[in-house]
C-alpha cells in the first residue's frame, strides 16, 4: 500500500486554492460602477493564483507522482471526525492546474466580452468563488471537505447562468441546480453509508480506500450506486445528462467554458478518486453498466449532435459523446484507460473549452448561433475560421492534437478490460466506441463545412451592393463581423498551443499520471478477491 | 554480434529528419509565409529538397549497408555458401531473393506511457521505408515545382503550400515510422491534409462536399484502424514485453506473427480490421468512392495524392506488417483471402468505371484505383516484391499522367477537363504533354520495356506461380481493360478534331462550366491572371517550363525506373535493396531499450538459406528457440518471355480494339456502334449502370448517410427533449406539485397546525422553544428520507 506522503511546501495547495478569496474581499469594498477596476483585480487575481499553480509545479516531485505532495492533515471538524487534509498526486495535479488557467483565461476574455446583463464586480466575484471550489474539490483528500467544495461550485454556476445566461436561463440555471442536487443528495447518503459501514473513523481518503474494500461486496454496491448518481450527473452520463445542452446553451460563453473544461471533470474524477478505490468490488459490479451508458453516450450524444441547428447547442451534445470515452476508460479498471480518461479529462477541458470560446465569439459577430444561417466564416474571420478548424479537428480526435490521447487508448482499453470483466461485452463496446468517431467525424466536419465553407451569408455580408431601391436598409446586421480581437488572441493562445504541445508530446502529461494510475489501480485489484 | 558490423552513416541514423523537416517547413509557411515574396512556396520546396536530399543520402547508405551484410555473411558462413553468393550482391540469383539478413535502423525516444510501460515514436528503416522515403520526397518536390506554376496567383497559394508540405510530412512520417501509433499519426495527418486540399476552393458546394466525402469515407476505414491496432497490440504485447518490447512496434508484431506462438483467430481479426483500413486510405471496393470525388482538387493535388502518397498508404500498411496478413490469411495455403478478393474485384470494377468518364482526370482517378488493386492482389497472392515494386513504378507514370492532364487543361482547354467537349487533337499544339502522356500510358498499360511491364506482368505471373490460377487471370482481363480505356482516354484528348476551347474557343461560349472550371472562376485573381495570359496566347499552346520540365522527367522514369528490376534483362537491384530477407536470425536479448539507442530487438544473422519451395522458412515452419523470423520466405516466379506473352497479346488487342472503336464512335466517319446507348436498352441500362458508378454512392449518401443524419439522429433527439427530458421535467413539475400540495395541506394546515396547537400547549406549559426545535430536525430527517428513497427507485431502474 504506497499511501507514502511528501509534506514540503505545504503552504502552496492552501495558498493557491483560496487566493481568490482575496481579490473577492477587495471587490466588496469597490463600488460596483468602477467595472475597470473590478475587471482589473480579477486579472491579477487570477494571475497571482496561476502563478502559484505555476510554483506547484515547479515545486511537485516527478519522481513520486503516486505520492501524496504538499501534504497537510490538521483538525477541522473534529466532532464528525473531519479534517482539512490535502493533497497533491500525479491524478489530480494537472487538472488543479488547468483549473488555474482556465480561470485566469476566461478573465482575460471578459475583459472585452462581458455578458449583455452586465454588473462585472458580482460576475467576477462568482467567478473567483468557482475557482476556490474547483481548485478545492482536486486537492481534497477528506471527503467532507470535498463535499464542501464540490458544492461550493454549484452555487456560482447557478448565478451565472441564471443572471448573465441566454433567453430561457431561468429554466437552464433551475435544472442544473436541481438536477445536481439530487445527483448530491444521494452522493451524501452514499460518502455516510462508507463513513458508518467503515466504523465510523475518518473520513480520510486514506483510510477509506483501505477501509473500504473491506465492507461486504453487497453493500458496496450499494453505497457505490449512490455515488453512481451524484458523479454521473456531473459526468453527465447518460441517461441523466439532459441539464447539460441547456445549462451551456443558456450560460454565458465563461460559464460554458468553465462548465465544459472543469466542472463536468468533477465527476469524473470522483469516480477515479473516490468511487472506484473506496469500493474496489462494488466498483467491477457496476462497471460494466458504466461500460454501457458510456457507450451509449458516445452514439446517443454524436446522434444529438446531428440533429442540432444550432451551434452552441450542438457542441454541448458533443461533450456528451466525448466524456463517454472518459467513462468507457474508466470502466475498463485498466491503467490504460484510466490514463486515458484523465488525459482526455484535459484534453476536452482545453479542444470544447475552445469550441465554446468561438461559439462565444460567433454569437457575439452575429447575434446568432443557427448553423442554417452562418457560412463563409472563412472568408469574413478567416483566423476564425481556422480556429474553429483546428478546435474542430482537435475534438474529432486527430492524432498530434490532444483529442486523440484520450480517445484512442480509451478504446484500446476495452479490449482487455481488467479484474475478469467480460471480455465479450468490452469487445463489442470497442467496436461501438470506435464507430463513434466516426459520427464524430460527421458532426464536426459538416458544422465546419456549413458555418466556414461557402460563401458568406448576404444577410451579413456588409460588403454586399444592396440592390437599389431595395428599400429599407435596416440595421446592418454585418456591422460588428471582424476577425479574432486581441484579447481573445491573449486569452485562446494557450488554449492553441496547449492542444498541439500535448498532441505532439503526451508523455508530458502520461509521465505524471502513469505512476499514480498504477498505484491506483494495483489498490483497486488488492482489494478484489 | 555481427549485426554490428554492418555498415551505417549519418543519413541513415539521422533518417527522422526526413519527416520532420517538411513539418517545420509548414510551420514556418503557416506564420511567415504570408510575407515572404514567394508567399511560402519558398519554404515547402526548400524543406522537400533537403529531406529529399536527405533520402538520397540514406538510400546511398542503405545499399551500401546491403552490401556489406552480404559480405558479411559471406565470411560467416565460410567457404560453403561462399561461393553460391560470388554473383551478389549486384545481380542477385535466378529468382532471387537477396539473401541474408539485412538489420533495419531502428532509433526510438519515449513518447508516451500507459501501465509502467513506454511507447516510443522514432524510425525503422529497413528497404521498404527507403524506398518509399526516397520515392516521396521526389515526387512531392516535383509536384511542388509544378504546383509554383500552376497554382500561381491563386488566393490561398500560402495555404495550397502549407497544405502540401505537411501532407508530405505526413506519409513520410508514416513510411518510417517504427510502431502502430506512429502510423496513425502520419495516416491520419494525411488525411486532414487531403481534406484542406481537395476543399481546396471551398467557395463551392461540390468541392467542400468531396473534401469531406473524402475525409468522412476514409474515417470509417479507420474504425479498422484503431481496432486492429488495438487487437495486434494486445495479442503481440506479452511476447514482445518479455523481448524487450512492446505490442505497437512493427518489428515486434512482424517476428510475434512469424513465432508461431500467436493466436491465429486473433491475427485473423486483427488483420481484417487493419484490412478494412486499407480499403478505405488506397479506395478499395467497395469504398472508392471518395476518390473519384477528390479530384474536385487542384491537379497537382490529384496528382500527389494518387502517385506516392495517401492511396498507397493502406497498401503500404498491408506490405509494413506483412506478416500479420500472410499468417492470419494462410496466404498461398488457401486459394482465395480477403485481401485477392477485394483487390481482384477492385481490378475489374474500376477499369469498368474508366470507360464511361468523360472527365480525364476522372479515368485517371479509376485507373489508380484499379492500379492499386494489382499492388492488393499482389500482396495477396504473396507476391511482396512486385506489388511493392508497382508501388514504385506507378507513382512516377500515374503522377506523369496526372501532371499532363493538368498541362492539358492550363494550356490547351482552359481549365477543362471534360475529354469530349473542350479537348481533342491536342499533340500537335503540345508536342512534349503529349510525348510525355503517351510514354507513360505505355508504361500503364504494361507495354513491354515500359516500366510498368515490368511490375505488373510480375504480379500477374507470380499470381499464376503460387497457385492462385483465378486471380491469374483477373489481372490479365484488367491489364487488357487498363490498354483499352487509356487508349480511348488518349484519343479524345491528342488525336481526332479539336473540339470547344482545344479548336480555340473562348471559354464563355460554353456556360454549362464543370466544377473545375467554375471553382477557378471563384478566384478573381486566379481568372485574371489567367485572361491576360490567354490574352496573349489564343488557344492551346504549349505550358512553361515548370509545368514541362516535372512531366520530362517523370516520364524518363516511367520508361527506366522498371529497369531496377527488370528479369527480362536480368536485373534485380530492387529486389536485393527492398526485400526484406525470410530467414530466421537470432534474437538478441542482450540490448536495452534507451532513448535514441538502437532498437532492443537487436538480431544477427544466422541462418542458412533453405533452399526448395515453401515446405520450411520462415512463414512456414516455426522458428528454432533463440531465432525469430522478420518476414516470410517467398520464392519468385521465374520471368519467361513465353509466360508474358499472354499479357502481352491482350494488352495489343487492348489497344488495337479500343483504337477502333474510338475511332468509330468518337470520329467522323459513321459508325455502326455510334449512338448504341440510344438505340439499345440493354446497352443503355448497363452504361447507367457504370455513369451511376454501381449505384454505391446512391447507397452510401442517399441511404446510409441519410439515414443516420436525419431520421435516426432526428429520433435520437426527439427521445431526448420529449422522453429523457420529459421525465426530468415531469418529475420537476410534479415535486413542485407535490410541494403545494403538501405546503396547502400538510404544511399549513397540519404540522403548522400542530405546531400551533403545540405552541399553544407549550406556552401554556412554559416551554416555548424545545418541540418546535425538535420538528425542525423531523423535518430535514424526513427530507433526506425522501430524497433517498427518491434514488433507490432510480438506482432499481438502472439496476436493470
Amino acid at each position: 500500500m504506497n499511501m507514502a506522503t511528501i509534506t514540503n511546501d505545504n503552504w502552496l495547495l492552501t495558498v493557491g486554492t483560496f487566493l481568490p478569496l482575496v481579490g473577492v474581499l477587495l471587490m466588496m469594498f469597490i463600488p460596483a460602477s468602477e467595472e475597470r477596476t473590478h475587471k482589473q483585480i480579477g486579472i491579477v487575481t487570477s494571475a497571482v493564483t496561476a502563478a502559484v499553480g505555476v510554483l506547484t509545479l515547479l515545486r511537485f516531485d516527478y519522481g513520486h507522482s503516486e505520492s501524496l505532495q504538499f501534504f497537510v492533515d490538521s483538525e477541522w471538524i473534529s466532532v464528525i471526525r473531519s479534517n482539512y487534509t490535502i493533497g497533491l498526486d500525479g491524478i489530480s495535479l494537472p487538472l488543479y492546474f488547468l483549473s488555474m488557467v482556465v480561470t485566469l483565461l476566461v478573465m482575460i476574455y471578459t475583459w472585452d466580452n462581458m455578458p449583455d446583463a452586465g454588473n462585472p464586480k458580482s460576475f467576477i466575484i462568482l467567478m473567483l468563488v468557482l475557482q476556490v471550489g474547483m481548485a478545492g474539490s482536486f486537492i481534497a483528500q477528506d471527503l467532507i471537505l470535498f463535499f464542501v467544495f464540490f458544492e461550493v461550485v454549484l452555487l456560482p454556476m447557478y448565478f451565472m447562468i441564471g443572471v448573465w445566461g441566454g433567453e430561457q436561463r431561468q429554466y437552464a440555471s433551475l435544472k442544473f441546480f436541481l438536477y445536481t442536487m439530487f445527483g448530491s443528495a444521494l452522493m451524501l447518503v452514499a460518502f455516510l453509508a462508507l463513513f458508518f459501514q467503515t466504523g465510523a473513523e475518518s473520513f480520510s481518503f486514506a483510510h477509506l480506500a483501505e477501509a473500504g474494500a473491506l465492507i461486504d461486496r453487497d453493500v458496496q454496491i450499494w453505497i457505490f450506486a449512490g455515488m453512481f448518481v451524484g458523479f454521473a450527473v456531473k459526468v453527465p452520463m447518460f441517461p441523466f445528462h439532459t441539464w447539460l445542452p441547456d445549462a451551456h446553451t443558456q450560460a454565458p460563453t465563461q460559464g460554458s467554458v468553465i462548465l465544459a473544461a472543469i466542472l463536468l471533470k468533477l465527476g469524473t474524477y470522483g469516480f477515479v478518486r473516490i468511487a472506484i478505490p473506496m469500493l474496489p468490488q462494488g466498483a467491477k459490479a457496476w462497471a460494466p453498466v458504466i461500460g454501457i451508458l458510456a457507450v451509449i453516450g458516445i452514439i446517443y450524444g454524436a446522434l444529438g449532435c446531428l440533429a442540432q441547428t444550432d451551434m452552441k447547442r450542438l457542441i454541448a451534445f458533443s461533450s456528451v459523446a466525448h466524456m463517454g470515452f472518459v467513462m468507457l476508460g474508466i470502466s475498463t479498471l485498466t491503467e490504460f484507460g484510466i490514463n486515458a480518461a484523465l488525459f482526455g479529462m484535459v484534453a476536452h477541458g482545453l479542444i470544447t473549452g475552445m469550441l465554446f470560446f468561438v461559439a462565444g465569439s460567433v454569437k457575439h459577430r452575429y447575434h446568432t448561433l443557427e448553423i442554417s444561417r452562418l457560412s463563409g466564416m472563412l472568408i469574413q474571420m478567416p483566423r476564425l475560421g481556422w480556429i474553429l478548424g483546428f478546435a474542430a479537428m482537435a475534438s474529432l480526435g486527430l492524432p498530434g492534437l490532444a483529442g486523440f490521447w484520450g480517445e484512442f487508448p480509451a478504446i484500446l482499453s476495452a479490449y482487455n478490460p481488467n479484474f475478469g470483466l467480460n471480455v465479450g461485452l468490452y469487445r463489442v463496446l470497442m467496436v461501438i466506441a470506435a464507430l463513434g468517431t466516426v459520427l464524430a467525424a460527421a458532426y464536426l466536419l459538416w458544422l465546419y463545412q456549413r458555418t466556414a465553407f461557402g460563401r458568406p451569408n448576404p444577410e451579413f455580408d456588409a460588403h454586399a451592393a444592396h440592390p437599389v431601391g431595395a428599400g429599407v436598409n435596416d440595421d446592418h446586421h454585418g456591422a460588428d463581423i471582424h476577425d479574432v480581437t486581441p484579447i481573445e488572441w491573449i486569452a485562446w493562445t494557450p488554449f492553441l498551443i496547449a492542444i498541439v504541445v500535448f498532441g505532439v508530446y503526451p508523455q508530458l502529461m502520461f509521465d505524471v499520471m502513469d505512476p499514480a494510475v498504477s498505484a491506483l489501480v494495483e489498490r483497486v485489484g488488492a482489494g478484489i478477491p | 554480434m555481427l549485426a554490428s558490423t554492418l555498415s551505417s552513416g549519418w543519413f541513415l541514423e539521422n533518417a527522422w529528419l526526413i519527416p520532420l523537416i517538411p513539418a517545420i517547413g509548414f510551420a514556418f509557411i503557416i506564420f511567415f509565409g504570408k510575407r515572404m515574396p514567394q508567399g511560402g512556396s519558398e519554404f515547402g520546396l526548400l524543406s522537400m529538397a533537403a529531406s529529399f536530399a536527405i533520402a538520397v543520402g540514406a538510400t546511398v547508405q542503405w545499399i551500401q549497408r546491403v552490401n556489406s551484410a552480404s559480405s558479411e555473411g559471406e565470411h560467416a558462413l565460410g567457404g560453403f555458401f561462399g561461393f553460391a553468393r560470388a554473383v551478389l550482391p549486384m545481380a542477385g540469383e535466378e529468382g532471387g531473393h537477396s539473401a541474408a539478413f539485412v538489420e533495419p535502423v531502428v532509433r526510438t525516444w519515449t513518447w508516451w506511457q500507459s501501465g509502467g510501460l513506454e511507447f516510443g515514436v522514432g524510425q525503422h528503416i529497413d528497404g521498404l521505408s527507403i524506398m518509399l522515403l526516397l520515392l516521396v520526397t521526389f515526387i512531392s518536390l516535383l509536384v511542388q515545382i509544378y504546383s509554383t506554376e500552376y497554382v500561381s496567383g491563386d488566393r490561398r497559394y500560402t495555404h495550397f503550400f502549407a497544405a502540401l508540405t505537411l501532407f508530405s510530412a505526413g506519409m513520410l512520417v508514416m513510411v518510417l515510422a517504427e510502431n502502430m501509433i506512429q502510423l496513425i499519426l502520419g495516416w491520419e495527418i494525411m488525411g486532414l491534409c487531403s481534406f484542406m486540399l481537395i476543399g481546396h476552393w471551398w467557395e463551392e458546394a461540390a468541392n467542400s462536399r468531396a473534401a469531406l466525402k473524402a475525409f468522412f469515407t476514409v474515417r470509417v476505414g479507420d474504425v479498422g484502424l484503431l481496432v486492429g491496432t488495438a487487437v495486434i497490440f494486445f495479442g503481440a504485447n506479452d511476447w514482445a514485453v518479455e523481448r524487450g518490447s512492446n505490442g505497437f512496434s512493427i518489428r515486434a508484431i512482424s517476428a510475434w506473427a512469424l513465432s508461431g506462438e500467436a493466436s491465429n483467430s486473433v491475427l485473423f481479426w486483427g488483420g481484417v480490421a487493419l484490412f478494412i483500413a486499407a480499403i478505405g486510405k488506397s479506395g478499395q471496393f467497395p469504398l472508392h468512392t471518395w476518390l473519384p470525388d477528390a479530384m474536385a482538387g487542384p491537379t497537382p493535388v490529384s496528382s500527389l495524392l494518387h502517385s506516392s502518397t495517401m492511396v498507397v498508404a493502406g497498401v503500404f500498411l498491408v506490405a509494413r506488417v506483412y506478416p500479420v496478413f500472410f499468417v492470419g490469411f494462410d496466404i498461398l495455403d488457401t486459394a482465395v483471402n480477403l485481401i485477392t478478393i477485394i483487390g481482384g474485384i477492385t481490378i475489374i470494377a474500376a477499369a469498368a468505371l474508366a470507360f464511361v468518364q468523360d472527365d480525364i482526370k476522372k479515368v485517371l482517378a479509376y485507373s489508380t484505383v484499379s492500379q492499386l488493386g494489382y499492388m492488393m492482389l499482389g500482396l495477396g497472392v504473396g507476391a511482396w516484391l512486385p506489388a511493392v515494386f508497382h508501388i514504385f513504378t506507378h507513382a512516377f507514370f500515374k503522377c506523369a499522367l496526372f501532371l499532363a492532364a493538368g498541362s492539358v487543361s492550363h494550356s490547351g482547354s482552359h481549365h477543362s477537363f471534360d475529354m469530349k467537349k473542350d479537348m481533342g487533337g491536342l499533340a500537335r499544339k503540345m508536342p512534349i504533354t503529349a510525348t510525355t502522356w503517351m510514354i507513360s500510358t505505355a508504361a500503364l498499360c504494361g507495354i513491354p520495356f515500359f516500366s510498368g511491364f515490368f511490375s505488373k506482368d510480375e504480379i500477374i505471373d507470380n499470381a499464376s506461380h503460387n497457385g492462385y490460377q483465378f486471380f491469374y487471370w483477373v489481372g490479365l482481363i484488367g491489364a487488357a481493360m487498363t490498354a483499352a480505356y487509356m487508349t480511348r482516354a488518349t484519343y479524345l484528348t491528342f488525336f481526332g478534331a479539336p473540339r470547344g476551347a482545344a479548336a480555340g474557343e473562348h471559354h464563355d461560349d460554353h456556360s454549362d462550366a464543370h466544377d473545375a472550371h467554375a471553382a477557378h472562376d471563384a478566384h478573381d485573381d486566379h481568372d485574371a491572371h489567367h485572361d491576360d495570359h490567354h490574352g496573349r496566347h489564343a488557344g492551346p499552346h504549349e505550358s512553361p517550363w515548370r509545368i514541362t520540365a516535372p512531366l520530362v522527367i517523370l516520364a524518363s522514369l516511367a520508361i527506366f525506373s522498371g529497369y531496377l528490376n527488370a528479369p527480362a534483362v536480368g536485373t534485380h537491384y530492387f529486389t536485393d535493396w527492398v526485400e526484406p530477407a525470410g530467414v530466421a536470425v537470432a534474437a538478441d536479448h542482450a540490448a536495452t531499450a534507451t532513448d535514441g539507442e538502437e532498437h532492443a530487438l537487436g538480431f544477427a544473422a544466422l541462418a542458412a538459406e533453405e533452399e526448395g519451395g515453401y515446405s520450411e522458412g520462415c512463414g512456414f515452419t516455426t522458428p528454432e528457440d533463440g531465432t525469430v523470423c522478420y518476414a516470410p520466405k517467398l520464392s519468385h516466379a521465374e520471368f519467361a518471355w513465353s509466360k508474358a506473352a499472354p499479357s502481352i497479346v491482350l494488352v495489343a488487342f487492348g489497344i488495337l480494339m479500343s483504337a477502333w472503336l474510338s475511332m468509330g464512335v468518337f470520329g467522323d466517319r459513321k459508325h455502326p456502334l455510334k449512338g448504341l446507348t440510344s438505340r439499345s436498352g440493354i446497352a443503355r441500362r448497363g452504361h447507367a449502370f457504370l455513369v451511376n458508378k454501381y449505384y454505391l454512392d446512391h447507397l452510401y449518401e442517399g441511404v446510409i448517410v441519410k439515414a443516420v443524419a436525419h431520421p435516426i439522429a432526428k429520433a435520437a433527439y426527439w427521445i431526448n427533449q420529449n422522453i429523457l427530458d420529459g421525465v426530468v421535467n415531469g418529475v420537476g413539475r410534479s415535486g413542485r406539485a407535490t410541494g403545494e400540495w403538501v405546503y396547502r395541506n400538510l404544511d399549513q394546515r397540519v404540522v403548522d397546525g400542530a405546531v400551533n396547537a403545540s405552541g399553544l400547549v407549550a406556552s401554556e406549559t412554559g416551554h416555548a422553544l424545545q418541540p418546535i426545535q425538535s420538528g425542525k430536525v423531523n423535518q430535514y430527517g424526513a427530507l433526506l428520507f425522501g430524497a433517498a428513497t427518491v434514488g433507490a427507485i432510480v438506482l432499481i431502474l438502472v439496476n436493470i
